[in-house]
């Protein structure tokens, strides 16, 4: 346990320096450049297209279901890992069992292939 | 054990930081004007647990909730956010409640309830065989709960196939 959380704390020192040195060097610029701010320069691109409108506005829904396209086979990848791990041990029964869970998900996705929402269409 | 010795342990103060952090992180998630900004201290609230499962020795959970919660979770809230409201600057929608004070209420004795039962059920009794590592979990998801598992896909799918059919363009119609 002693090992495992000298790990952690490790990780948290690398973690800790990355982001000391990555305020050191932004806020260092912003203590030493000028800073004269007009219209122009603040705008989203400096040259390029005036962005219109606000930067809030709604999404098209079909983002939202690429989202939960990405959720469910991200709890997929979850069940995996402990599978993974164990495969050796655990044998056939749970490469069978695990086949089902992934063709039950893959029915899902064939589901969403064949209504068409996948297709990027406006 | 007083104060002091509690203090003196160098986890207990890692662990007195986070709590502190993920609960002005959940405050803000409640009392912030912005829907957007109360989806993005989330991540900060789920990565606080996430922390304190590393601390107590389970990495496949705290890496889990980092994965599932922080990186599709809150993404599907943002969304969500996105398409329904579509103004969602500042100010435009009151996010208030005219009966949060019994809401706050509630909160604190559900907050009491679980607090008091957990202490008075475990007390200080240290828990071995704890499941901790994804090995832990391979083992027990495929010897006793295999049929939970089973019925995880189902709950899946049947999500997958709710959310397609209220979010897609019906071209019969």
């Amino acid at each position: 346990m002693t090992q495992y959380f000298q790990d952690y704390i490790t990780v948290a020192v690398f973690a800790a320096f990355g982001v000391l040195l990555v305020l050191i060097a932004v806020g260092a610029s912003a203590l030493l450049r000028p800073k004269n701010p007009t219209p122009a320069k603040s705008a989203s691109y400096e040259c390029g297209m005036d962005p219109v409108g606000g930067g809030w506005s709604q999404t098209q829904v079909r983002f939202y279901i690429y989202g939960l396209l990405f959720l469910i086979f991200d709890v997929e990848a979850v069940f995996i890992f402990p599978w993974a791990v164990r495969l050796e041990q655990l044998g056939g029964f749970a490469l069978v069992e695990m086949a089902i869970f992934i063709a039950i998900l893959l029915g899902g996705l064939a589901y969403a292939v064949r209504k068409g929402v996948l297709r990027w269409e406006s | 054990m007083s104060f002091t010795d509690w203090i003196t342990d160098a986890r207990n103060v890692v662990f007195l930081v986070i709590a502190l952090v993920m609960v002005g992180a959940a405050v803000v998630v409640v009392a912030t004007r912005n829907v957007v900004h109360a989806a993005l201290t989330l991540v900060v609230a789920l990565a606080g647990s996430a922390a304190l499962f590393v601390m107590l020795g389970a990495e496949f959970v705290a890496w889990t909730v980092v994965l599932v919660y922080i990186g599709a979770v809150v993404v599907l809230f943002l969304f969500g956010i996105m398409i329904t409201r579509a103004p969602i600057g500042r100010d435009s929608v009151r996010l208030d409640h005219v009966r949060r004070w019994p809401a706050a209420l509630i909160a604190a004795s559900v907050f009491g309830v679980m607090a008091w039962s957990t202490t008075a059920a475990f007390g200080g009794e240290e828990i071995s065989d704890g499941v901790l590592k994804a090995e832990n979990i391979g083992d027990l998801l495929f010897s006793r709960y295999v049929i939970p598992f089973e019925a995880v896909s189902f709950v899946l799918l049947a999500a997958l196939v709710g959310g397609i059919v209220l979010a897609r363009k019906d071209p019969d119609r």
